[in-house]
């Protein structure tokens, strides 16, 4: 019988303040559903990162815990040779942003982060991001729209060796134009990011916290791309399908907090 | 107390903005904060010191300055007060409040999308307790309140238990790992904990819960004989009990007094719906959702569960990803409220057989939750357990004075 897949959870006691943890407890589900065996590995603040995993989590947090857990992976090491080893990284929100090469700190300065995804944030004056926000996602990917909640107040700017995740459709993603295309393009936001780790993949997000609940397809494309296409196959899963419906209308609707947040310049400038 | 009070109180405090510390003035005041349970601990302190003679209140929960303001002003003649205050709101009011006790409970994840984050709320009291005249009675089993308190002059520890430590794994001084010890061979319920990187740790505890009596250091032995259910409400009971005798009450008839208390604003209510005796629990945040799926329990009849996502819930529902509904596994339970679908998706991964309501009507979830375990109305009892808003629909259908 073969080895059982790791999921490595990554300082769920430092990155796992809305609910992140349930990106394990989904990709887990999914695999055993069809078959294959599979194991959630936490691994807290003192444990060695294991770098045989096939796929690592990381989540959301505040500013101190973020920066103490972008040190502590980095002289690790664990999650890079996992990652350059064939592994796949999905970070989400503070996650995301310690995966990139810099990152807002605490009390003012730059925090240095783990260089898998090649993006950097920054501490804008724009205000927090917070409501519903809405992806269609790059067409290589072949995903169906994507749906979440965003909360976070870095900006990203995607940097040559990345590409974005996709485009924002409701929300505010990676940030204005200005700031998340590396060329200050027209057009929409970018969201999040996709960078290729020797043989390895780091994907991030501003979908927060349990983001593959609401979104099966990213969730099962995170699993191919980590063991290939046998770990994707159809499930029956009605009330994913209800629950996507139902948000994906609610942002059609205009039903969002995020929009209400906007400072008064993307008003003008939406109206332009 | 009704809004109109709470209305009452906000224009009052418009046209004098002093009137809180004015009201707040010679009486000897208890303050009462927590992230689940304040209300719960409030009102048992209350019932303790009434005992000694009347006391004001704001028993419904109403807990920022206009609600203190409503519940003072209401019982003028009141020697003394016990006062429910929201976590945030602890800071900037108590210099105004200047109490004798004030009564920390527990720290927790809750509604991120629009409070602070729980270590900044901790960090918080620590500033607000340094060099204040009020004595404290504190949780030494959760360390976030541990931090909170650790800066007051005067701290009485209690070892009252906890059920959630995720909020705990990093030290809240240094950020390093924080160890716990078996509580089977630890004094107290929760068990001591240390931080591996700086001397933070349980404080030595100067009254603890021991085998469902409340002890004191010097001796003092009472049965708590409390009427509520589960651990949260013992951990509840104790820290309402020790500030009582901290206060001035005598313990034995605190204690007794605190048990006749069988549901508090609403919560734990029994109620007939549909020819099913159903029992109302609210659950507002991963740690409270956890202490109410433990009192349900153990019998293995349906449950309801709600979940609302207006502004006073919180508009993002991804915590439910931190309660363990995993152990609903085996009993059939009633996804419903707003965000129901959101449930549905949740309770599916749990693998937690469930059906669907998308709203918050209570006869219609009781009939699923009979139809869908198969036994009808012969399904006793069931527990609903509704978010904020959820839980507010309830009451409101089935009338708020029991």
């Amino acid at each position: 019988m073969a080895e059982s897949v790791g999921i490595a959870l990554l300082y769920p006691g430092l990155l796992g303040t809305y609910g992140d943890g349930g990106n394990a407890v989904v990709l887990e589900r999914r695999l055993a559903w069809r078959d294959i065996a599979a194991e959630i590995v936490v691994v807290e603040p003192g444990d060695p990162v294991p770098d045989t995993c096939q796929l690592y989590l990381l989540g959301g947090g505040e500013d101190g815990p973020q920066s103490q857990a972008a040190r502590l992976l980095d002289e690790d090491g664990g999650v890079r040779r996992g990652v350059e080893g064939g592994g796949v990284l999905f970070a989400v929100c503070a996650g995301m942003q310690i995966a990139g090469t810099t990152f807002p700190g605490p009390r003012g300065g730059r925090g240095s982060g783990l260089g898998l995804l090649d993006i950097e944030t920054l501490r804008t004056d724009e205000p927090r991001a917070v409501g519903e926000l809405a992806v269609e996602p790059g067409q290589a990917l072949d995903l169906e729209r994507l749906t979440g909640f965003e909360n976070h107040a870095g900006r990203t700017r995607l940097l040559p060796g990345a590409r974005p995740l996709g485009h924002v459709s409701v929300g505010v993603g990676n940030g204005s134009p200005s700031v998340s295309s590396a060329d200050g393009a027209d057009g929409p936001a970018t969201e999040g990011a996709i960078t290729e780790v020797g043989a390895g993949i780091a994907v991030g997000t501003y979908l927060h916290g349990p983001a593959l609940a609401r979104n099966p397809d990213l969730a099962d494309w995170l699993l191919a791309a980590a063991l290939g296409d046998e770990a994707r196959g159809p499930l029956d899963e009605p009330e994913v399908v209800a629950l996507r419906a139902e948000r994906l209308a609610a942002v059609a609707a205009g039903r969002t907090d995020g929009v209400a947040r906007r400072t008064w310049r993307d008003r003008l400038l939406r109206r332009s | 107390m009704g809004t109109g009070s709470v209305i009452g109180g906000r224009a009052s405090l418009v046209v004098e903005p002093r009137l809180l510390e004015h009201l707040a003035g010679g009486r000897r005041l208890a303050v009462v904060s927590a992230t689940n349970g304040k209300t719960t601990m409030t009102r048992l302190l209350a019932e303790a010191l009434r005992t000694m003679g009347p006391v004001a209140s704001n028993a419904e929960g109403a807990n920022m300055a206009a609600g203190l303001v409503a519940a003072l002003g209401s019982a003028p003649d009141a020697p003394r007060g016990v006062l429910e205050i929201d976590e945030r709101w602890l800071p900037p009011l108590l210099g105004d409040l200047n109490p004798e006790i004030v009564l920390l409970g527990n720290l927790s994840r809750d509604q991120l999308d629009r409070t602070q984050e729980v270590r900044k709320l901790a960090d918080g009291w620590r500033a607000a307790l340094d060099g204040a005249s009020a004595a404290v009675v504190a949780n030494a089993d959760d360390p976030l309140v541990v931090w909170g308190a650790g800066s007051a002059a005067s701290v009485c520890w209690v070892g009252a238990g906890s059920g959630w430590r995720a909020d705990a794994s990093a030290c809240p001084a240094c950020g390093e790992r924080l160890r716990f010890e078996d509580p089977a061979t630890s004094p107290g319920p929760g068990g001591a904990w240390a931080c591996t990187g700086c001397d933070l740790a349980r404080p030595t505890l100067d009254a603890w819960i021991d085998d469902g009596d409340v002890v004191w250091s010097d001796g003092t032995r009472i049965a708590s004989g409390q009427a509520l259910p589960g651990r949260a409400n013992a951990e509840n009971a104790a820290l309402a009990l020790v500030a009582a005798r901290s206060m001035g009450a005598d313990p034995a008839r605190a204690a007794e007094a605190m048990g006749r208390v069988q549901e508090v604003a609403g919560r734990y209510r029994r109620t007939v719906v549909a020819g099913i005796t159903t029992r109302l629990l609210l659950a507002k945040n991963p740690a409270g959702w956890a202490e109410s799926l433990d009192m349900a329990i153990g019998a293995g009849r349906p449950v309801i569960a709600a979940i609302n996502a207006r502004i006073a819930d919180g508009r993002d529902p991804s915590w439910l990803w931190d309660v363990p509904f995993e152990r609903l596994r085996g009993r059939f339970v009633v996804a419903a409220g707003e965000r129901a679908l959101d449930l549905a998706v949740r309770l599916r991964y749990a693998e937690v057989d469930h059906a669907t309501f998308p709203g918050t009507d209570l006869g219609a979830c009781v009939r699923l939750a009979a139809e869908g375990c198969g036994r009808g109305a012969d399904a006793g009892a069931v527990d609903a357990i509704g978010n904020y808003t959820a839980f507010q629909d309830w009451l409101d259908e089935v009338g708020r004075d029991g």
